[in-house]
């Protein structure tokens, strides 16, 4: 990679100070993204994979180690809003209408209202939900209110795009074509974000990703770094193709070696 | 629209007579209660007058027959005391909220002077009333001013401790995506903590409205005021014995008094909160 990596981990370690005393939530974790990159962040619950997105977003303070983003500390890079963030629960703002939750960050940001609007039903058209801007939240299924999110955190064209667990909550078929959408939303958007994409789905991380991350249970350490090479545009039938089969499977025992090591500890 | 407008309030039209019958019902069972009451225990007039004696005082004139009707009159009081009311809730209500938003941005400050708040409340309204009335009168306020304080005084205890919680009440993560955002201070306020609180405020505002109410009428009771429900509940008191009418008269003017102040917060909230179901 030529570039200069869009973030960087240099030894990053995390220790939360719970009530039960002391929790080494990540450890010695040194990782680079390249600009435009689609990670999948893979791991057992617990592992601190959250922690990791949440350190990039500046939601999160390191212990020891430094976290760059843009050649910014995270703080400016949120300053400079650098990134848009969804979470496993939509997090919708329950009083507004959906065109006002995705017009939410560009208010914020100062953005003129026709502006606001005009963006906001744009995106909303493409997640699907053209209909739908005047409708409150708890009017939509989760797998709409999910794409609203989504739409929301795109709204501001952020370079950075971090997922947690997105589609966590979603059934399996309304998930895989959530996948899908999602990569058609990325592979559009000029210039592509770099997404960080927090899932303990394997077939999910495979079928998103550039490269996946495979993290270790507590403390969470990089284990492994599988890099998926499945040609793109990925559609339905990539997820049949051979190749996946064998790179679902490489994930899979990286994940089991991640937990043998532990009981053989 | 190709959602769902299921839920949206007010949108049935049924809601308003699945409301209403069952408040006709109970209103009903209880007169017939009352006169039943009537016969079986064979009340007299003084003891429990009878519906009809009562309807009929309603229409009788005030001033030996020189005056409007007793209800024409009633009712004015019970304006007057709405006035009363309302005027202190809305200082109350704007007192506790400023004490709220005080008390979320400096936690010290809840610390050192909740035990007041508290404390203030539990000092009896009656004993509070008086020296309000009278020290303020004597200070040159005007009477409606001081009658406001004390309908103010109930009134910002519910609306602070309840907007206290709904402040509090916004989610990690929601606050998570305020900060993503890089917002100011003021919307993380605006956009964000005052419209998460706005279903406890009007909850405590609801509260409140009751309260206001008895304030409002307390703040009536000591001499010197000349007009309000709490001057005509001392009127029919005095002449109970040979008018005992007038005093339940009273008494269902300030039902209504209260009922609508509620009512009036409800409408509010069902036009200001539309997201709830
Ligand atoms: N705010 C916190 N305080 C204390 N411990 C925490 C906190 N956040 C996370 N942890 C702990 O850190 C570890 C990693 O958490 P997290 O990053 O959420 O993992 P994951 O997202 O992989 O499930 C867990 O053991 C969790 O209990
Ligand atoms: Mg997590």
């Amino acid at each position: 990679m030529s570039t200069p990596p869009i973030i960087e981990f240099d030894r990053v370690n995390k220790v939360y100070q719970s009530g039960g005393g002391p929790v080494t939530a990540l450890l010695d974790v040194s990782l680079s993204i390249a600009t435009g990159e689609f990670i999948a962040l893979i791991g057992p619950s617990g592992c601190g994979k959250s922690t990791l997105m949440r350190l990039i977003g500046d939601l999160e303070q390191p212990s020891s180690g430094t976290v760059r983003v843009k050649g910014k500390t995270p703080a400016q890079a949120r300053l400079d809003r650098d990134y848009g963030i969804v979470f496993q629960a939509p997090v919708l703002y329950e009083w507004r209408t959906v065109r006002r939750n995705v017009e939410l960050p560009l208010e914020i940001m100062g953005r003129p209202p026709a502006e606001r609007r005009e963006r906001a039903m744009s995106l909303l058209r493409m997640v699907g939900l053209g209909d739908f801007g005047d409708a409150y939240p708890y009017q939509l299924s989760g797998g709409m209110q999910q794409r609203a999110a989504i739409a929301r955190a795109l709204s501001f064209e952020p370079s950075i795009l971090l997922m947690d667990e997105p589609f966590g909550a979603l059934d399996e078929i309304t998930r895989e074509r959530m996948q899908t959408e999602l990569l058609s939303l990325w592979s559009n958007a000029t210039p592509r974000p770099t997404v960080i994409f927090v899932t303990h789905s394997i077939p999910e991380a495979v079928f998103l990703a550039d490269r996946v991350v495979v993290m270790s249970p507590r403390p969470g350490r990089v284990q492994r770094i599988v890099l998926i090479d499945l040609p793109r545009p990925r559609v339905f039938e990539t997820r049949e193709s051979p190749r996946f089969f064998t790179l679902v499977t490489e994930v899979r025992e990286a994940l089991r070696a991640t937990e043998n090591e532990r009981v053989g500890a | 629209m190709t959602y769902s407008a299921q839920g949206v309030p007010g949108g049935a039209p049924g809601t308003l007579v699945r409301r209403v019958l069952p408040v006709l019902g109970v209103v009903a069972t209880l007169l017939l209660l009352w006169e039943g009451a009537r016969l079986l225990f064979g009340f007299s007039e003084q003891r429990l007058p009878s519906l009809g004696s009562i309807v009929e005082t309603m229409f009788t004139r005030t001033r030996g027959g020189t005056g409007p009707l007793l209800i024409v009159q009633m009712l004015a009081n019970g304006w007057a005391t709405f006035r009363v009311a309302l005027g202190g809730f809305v200082i109350g209500g704007l007192l506790g909220f400023g004490l709220a938003v005080l008390f979320m941005r400096l936690p010290v400050l809840e610390r050192g002077l909740m035990p007041y708040v508290i404390g203030s409340q539990t000092v009896p309204i009656l004993a509070i009333a008086p020296m309000v009335v009278v020290g303020l009168g004597r200070m040159g306020a005007p009477a409606w001013l001081a009658k406001m304080v004390v309908a103010a005084y109930l009134t910002f205890f519910p609306v602070t401790i309840g907007m206290l919680r709904g402040l509090r009440s916004a989610s990690p993560q929601s606050l998570d995506l305020m900060r993503s955002y890089a917002a100011t201070p003021f919307q993380y306020f605006w956009k964000l903590r005052f419209p998460v609180s706005l279903p406890y405020l009007f909850t405590a505002l609801k509260i409140a409205a009751s309260a206001a109410v008895i304030g409002a009428i307390v703040a009536e009771l000591p001499s010197g005021a000349r007009e309000g429900i709490g001057v005509m509940i001392l009127n029919a008191a005095q002449y109970y014995n040979s008018r005992p009418q007038a005093l339940y008269l009273a008494i269902l003017v300030a039902g209504l008094v209260g009922i609508g102040f509620y009512g009036l917060v409800v409408l509010a909230e069902h036009l200001i909160v539309k997201w709830r179901t």
